[in-house]
């Protein structure tokens, strides 16, 4: 018999019963919960009479609606408050622990699960939001849900699935120097395309891979859900057990011993078999820039914006002519022209420390350019923002005219005052470029914090590797 | 859910094919935290006469005469007979939460939009298919008489007019079971509690410290 790959084991781990029709129930670890995915969630289980199965399962914060400006001053959009308000008062009425808006601890979702070592390897997590794939990078299977489905997992602690095909994505050798996990993902996205992924898990792995910190495994993972695939995983090894020892909800003592000793078995057999394998060289990865209004719309920087005269595909043309049309751009021009109105770094896919600090890296010492109107910096967790303001990150960022912000979504997705105007374009470390994504008429570019920051700096994009 | 078994419910005819979801309940009300609250807007833009704005109050709006829900003779209707690709458009479960907040409790049509169909079954609302021709007679008779009530037996898969004709009509057995018990898909999953307490323990022995706190 085959061994079995890391989803299997996780997989396996948390069958509750068989379903007549293929489906299982599958036992959930951990649920994470924000204000705009659960609110109708809580009320059914209110209509319905029915209580939480695990509390202790739970953690709250609010991440998507707060303001990233002074705190102090609430919420000014009142349907962004009430949202805000009804978590709260849904985590009191429930008895679940909630990060509000001055907890040190609060920020993006997908940031504080693993910081807080709340997520942990070989456990399920879910959360009423695709990025959940992120926490995929400790070695845990993660995916987003519904608010159906939030519903049933606070009401029975499972969810109804369906198993996933499997996919290994090898990145094979080491990336060059200046390319980061966020180039590695973008790459993969432009090779394999959106819907590449598309009803499989993926399993990133290879020594690239190895080479990255958690952090950067998270970032990679937290993509995986615009590679088309619900869940991205890498397996545990030293690093990821050294990066959950110690955290507040990580266990201690003789738990920890038994957790590690568990942990160190969730890695893909060598003889298991994938539904699918995807090799990538890491030697060829450049630095890469997002020139269209989908994800896999990707050009290394010394590249340029495609042709559509070029495409034989009619179909393909079309979205190619659609996307540079939208995006003001001319075909065939270098991507090193491209002149940027804002700059956005922040995200859960990079507003860790270790992004923070490859930002703040290349401005050292310089100013934004004077064709920049905004550069906004917005840590993923207040506790992120503590640690970068100790090794004073904060005061290279505001010397170079960039603004030092809370803790929030942000620009990633304009749902509080932050967003791009018509028209304006952008240089963001998010994930999605589609339109409107970053405010109506917005034009989103996705690159590295670093290419995000040289970006700042320039007025317009560079190759971070010569800056 | 709310159980469906029998209903004996009053009428209301909307004569219009390809109603979509955005229709049904427009995309300015997503925002809202709740599921329930959505039957005063259901059908906004054909139920009133000046549009909505944030803040506005339902009850002092202009009604249309001459949208049918309007009517006084429609008045508490719980069924509503409707044309072909009923719910079509995006998958919005506020569509349904909408038609069960106004009062419904069961739609005819001579077709539904599949996710939408969907939908309904998992929110206590009973979408029923009859055929073209039958839906059309029974269009005709609700508009002839005024207090026109169906009777609706689902354990029976019938629909019986005043005039004693039974229609009969198809739904799965898994869809029926739920209905009819009042079982939504979290009812069922704690129809295993057991398993699921079972499974807890036995997780508890191999990876105690998932259950700390
Ligand atoms: S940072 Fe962006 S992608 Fe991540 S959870 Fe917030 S809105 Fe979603």
């Amino acid at each position: 018999m085959a061994g079995k790959t890391l989803y299997d084991k996780i997989w396996d781990a948390h069958v509750v019963r068989h379903n007549a029709d293929g489906s299982v129930l599958l036992y959930i670890d951990r649920h994470l919960v924000h204000e705009v995915t659960s609110p109708q969630a809580f009320e059914g289980l209110r209509l319905a009479g029915r209580n939480l199965w695990r509390r202790s399962a739970v953690l709250a914060v609010a991440d998507h609606n707060v303001p990233t400006t002074d705190r102090s001053a609430g919420i000014v959009d009142p349907v962004s408050r009430l949202q805000v308000q009804t978590l709260a008062a849904n985590c009191r009425d429930f008895d679940i622990t909630l990060f509000d808006m001055d907890d040190i601890r609060q920020g993006i979702v997908h940031v504080i699960g693993p910081e807080q070592g709340a997520t942990l390897p070989g456990m399920t997590v879910v959360c009423g939001d695709s990025h959940t794939s992120t926490h995929g990078a400790l070695g845990c299977l993660a995916f987003g849900i519904g608010t159906s489905e939030v519903e049933h997992v606070l009401a029975t602690q499972t969810v109804v699935q369906h198993k996933a095909k499997t996919m290994l994505i090898s990145v094979d050798g080491q990336v060059g120097p200046g390319v980061s996990a966020k180039d590695i993902i973008l790459h993969i996205i432009g090779e394999i395309g959106t819907a590449g992924g598309t009803g499989y898990a993926i399993e990133f792995a290879g020594d690239a891979i190895r080479a990255l910190s958690v952090e950067g495994r998270m970032t990679v993972c937290n993509m995986a859900i615009e590679a088309g695939a619900r869940c991205g995983m890498v397996a545990v090894d030293d690093k990821t057990i050294e990066y959950v020892k110690g955290r507040p909800y990580a266990p201690k003592g003789e738990l920890w011993d038994k957790a590690v000793a568990y942990w160190k078995t969730l890695h893909s057999d060598p003889d298991a078999r994938f539904d699918k394998a995807v090799r990538i060289d890491a030697a060829s990865i450049q630095p890469q820039v997002s020139w269209g209004t989908s994800p896999e719309m990707v050009a290394p920087v010394n590249g340029r914006v495609p042709d559509p005269a070029a495409e034989t595909d009619p179909v393909k043309q079309r979205s190619v002519e659609r996307a540079l049309e939208y995006m003001g751009l001319e075909p065939g021009m270098p991507i090193t022209e491209i002149k940027v109105d804002k700059v956005f770094i922040g995200s859960c896919t990079t507003s860790r420390i270790e992004d923070l600090r490859a930002a703040a890296a290349v401005i050292k010492g310089r100013r934004k350019a004077d064709n920049v109107k905004q550069v906004l910096v917005v840590p993923g967790s207040g506790l992120v923002k503590r640690q970068a303001e100790e090794e004073g990150l904060h005061k290279i960022f505001i010397e170079a005219g960039f603004e030092w912000r809370e803790p929030g979504c942000s620009m990633c997705l304009a749902m509080n005052a932050d967003r791009l105007e018509p028209g304006e374009r952008c240089a963001s470390t998010s994930n999605r470029n589609f339109e409107g994504r970053q405010g109506q008429g917005g034009r989103t570019h996705l690159v590295s914090p670093a290419m995000a920051a040289a970006a700042a700096i320039a007025g317009h994009f560079v190759d971070v590797r010569n800056f | 859910m709310r159980a469906f078994t029998t209903l004996h419910g009053l009428v209301a005819p909307l004569d219009r094919a390809n109603v979509d979801t955005d229709a049904i309940i427009p995309k300015q009300f997503l925002k809202s935290i709740k599921r329930t609250g959505f039957g005063p807007n259901l059908f906004d833009e054909w139920r009133y006469l000046d549009p909505w704005e944030p803040g506005v109050d339902n009850a002092k709006r202009r009604p249309n005469p001459d949208f049918v829900l309007n009517q006084p003779r429609y008045q508490g209707a719980e069924i509503l007979l409707a044309r072909q690709n009923f719910g079509c458009g995006s998958s919005r479960e506020h569509a349904p939460w909408a038609l069960a907040d106004y009062g419904f409790r069961a739609l005819i049509a001579p077709s539904f939009a599949d996710i939408f169909y969907n939908n309904c079954t998992k929110n206590g609302l009973l979408p029923i298919v009859l055929s073209e021709e039958q839906v059309d007679q029974l269009f005709r008779e609700t508009e002839a008489t005024e207090g026109y009530r169906l009777y609706i037996d689902l354990p029976a898969q019938t629909v019986t007019t005043p005039s004693s004709e039974v229609f009969r009509f198809e739904i799965d057995e898994f869809r029926k079971h739920c209905l009819v018990n009042g079982l939504d898909e979290i009812g069922l999953t704690l129809e295993h509690a057991d398993a699921i307490r079972a499974y807890e323990e036995r997780r508890r022995q191999e990876a105690p410290w998932l259950f700390e706190a």
